[in-house]
């Protein structure tokens, strides 16, 4: 099994720790004037989402993590599993659980593309894309000419998530949303 | 790396107020009598420093990590008190506080001992910021641990110190040393809790933790008589009431050889001519060496090191 030492450490890198896939998102060195150096390493969790944070003698070593992520094309959900297909023309399926959607079920869209994060060949995470086009299913009437003032209200989306809208977003329009802050970004270009 | 990246990383302003501050320890020094020296930076002899990685030219030299053995030849014949501005280079140090080549500013005041060094750091820090009243906090490295809500440093088991590690830091340190158990503490739990206002000295180091410095036994338990400054949140000056007895210094060097050896180290050939020195006589004296970058980072209110040297080591 492959090993990276603390020194190899960058963001992104996908290492196992305690047995679970963690992705490093930060490596600070401290390096005291006399003595051992350090390394405080910030990872996340690619199960669960958890940040932790752990300390390592500088130059140890830890167990690379066979993490790959995909492109699937989400197709439907048995009320189980939700089915995603490959987009490099095979036509493979994968399936993952809810614990592997975790909140994406909020934001699925049929034939929209979403990254599938594999741990050892199995899903373990489904990302949206960044940004994603959805119906709003339930929002208080929008108030007509009301553009400028800068006000929100909730909207619930065809797909479940709720999100921040202007005041004049009205039921049934199709917006354009940033999926990682929740938060409106246009109307739809129809 | 990018070759074209030509231009310096820091300013040219924050360069010459970095000039104007080199030139005011040198009046500061001149002012009390205390000589400037140049001693090599290549050395035929590399240090012992279990901790630190050197440099070595094709043809086996070492560039110095500190100018410590050359100075103390010269106090050794009879220079008196002396002081030396000059590039350093360790190897592997390199983030926001740490440049593989850096300058040091390092100096030795004769018949003084550790406490009164630390009044000297105190006098120039304020004499280079200007403020005559920066707050000064004295603590022993235990009564830091102990502010910090840590356990005693000198008397606790290792496996305490060990779970107080992994509590502490999450860290899987089950086969970490007494030593990389104080350091990590020292370094990530203490360190960040003194107030980056006050010039914080912590003195009385556990004896493994200074391998140039006198001993002395305090309330039954053997120390070393090191100190270090921190402030504005950084480690910035180490110094010593040093150790003047040639056979234990050998000593050291030898102890610390088998350690280097027991990790795979290269182990350098001791540097006679220090021993020499020391056999001859070294007058009793206190040396501190003090981190001039970090310094000028403080002082020009700068937050990376690259803020205030002309070309870092990606760009050297």
């Amino acid at each position: 099994m492959a090993t990276y030492s603390t020194n190899e450490f960058r963001s992104g890198l996908k290492v196992l720790l305690d047995g679970e896939p963690c992705a490093v998102v930060e490596n600070e060195f401290v390096k005291p004037g006399k003595g051992q150096a350090f390394n405080r390493v910030k990872l996340k969790n690619l199960k669960t989402g958890r940040t932790w944070e752990r300390t390592f003698k500088s130059g140890e070593s830890i167990e690379a993590a066979d993490v790959l992520d995909i492109d699937m094309e989400y197709l439907y959900t048995d009320g189980e599993f939700w089915h995603f297909m490959k987009t490099d023309g095979s036509f493979e399926q994968i399936s993952a659980d809810a614990t592997a959607m975790g909140e994406t079920v909020d934001w699925l869209k049929e034939q929209e593309v979403f990254q599938v994060t594999l741990f050892n060949g199995a899903p373990i995470s489904v990302t949206a894309p960044n940004h994603i086009e959805l119906e709003v299913s339930e929002t208080d009437p929008g108030l007509k000419g009301d553009t400028a003032t800068g006000g929100s209200k909730p909207a619930k989306l065809v797909s479940g998530a709720v999100v921040k809208v202007p005041l004049f977003i009205n039921e049934g329009e199709v917006i354009r949303v940033d999926t990682r802050s929740k938060e409106y970004l246009s109307r739809a270009k129809s | 790396m990018d070759k074209q990246n030509w231009q310096p990383s820091a300013s040219l302003q924050v360069l010459r107020q970095r000039a104007v501050l080199l030139a005011k320890i040198r009046r500061y020094f001149d002012e009390q009598g205390v000589l400037e020296v140049e001693t090599p930076v290549l050395s035929q002899f590399g240090g012992t420093d279990v901790q630190l990685d050197q440099w070595l030219t094709t043809e086996g030299h070492a560039l110095h990590t500190s100018p410590e053995f050359a100075m103390k030849r010269l106090l050794a014949a009879g220079s008196g008190d002396i002081f030396q501005i000059c590039r350093v280079f360790r190897r592997d140090e390199q983030g926001a506080r740490h440049n593989p080549e850096f300058s040091m500013l390092e100096w030795y005041r004769v018949g003084q001992d550790e406490f009164q060094l630390m009044e000297d750091v105190t006098r120039l820090m304020r004499y280079l910021s200007g403020q005559d009243h920066v707050p000064v906090h004295l603590q022993t490295y235990a009564e830091a641990f102990a502010a910090a809500g840590l356990p005693d440093p000198h008397i606790t088991p290792i496996a305490k110190l060990r779970s107080a590690v992994s509590a502490r830091l999450q860290a899987d340190a089950t086969d970490w040393s007494r030593d990389d158990c104080l350091e990590a503490l020292m370094a990530m739990v203490v360190e960040p809790s003194f107030r980056g206002d006050i010039l914080t000295f912590v003195y009385q180091f556990p004896a493994s933790q200074a391998a140039l410095a006198e001993h002395v036994s305090v309330g039954g338990v053997t120390v070393a008589r090191r100190f270090e400054l921190f402030y504005r949140g950084m480690e910035l000056a180490n110094g010593y009431f040093e150790l003047t007895d040639p056979e234990e210094q050998r000593s050291r060097f030898e102890q610390d050889c088998r350690d280097r050896l027991t990790r795979g180290l290269m182990v350098p050939e001791l540097d006679r001519r220090f021993l020499a020195a020391l056999k001859h006589g070294m007058p009793v004296c206190s040396g501190v060496a003090l981190g001039l970058d970090r310094l000028m980072m403080i002082l020009l209110d700068q937050t990376r090191i690259d803020d205030v040297v002309a070309f870092p080591f990606g760009r050297a």
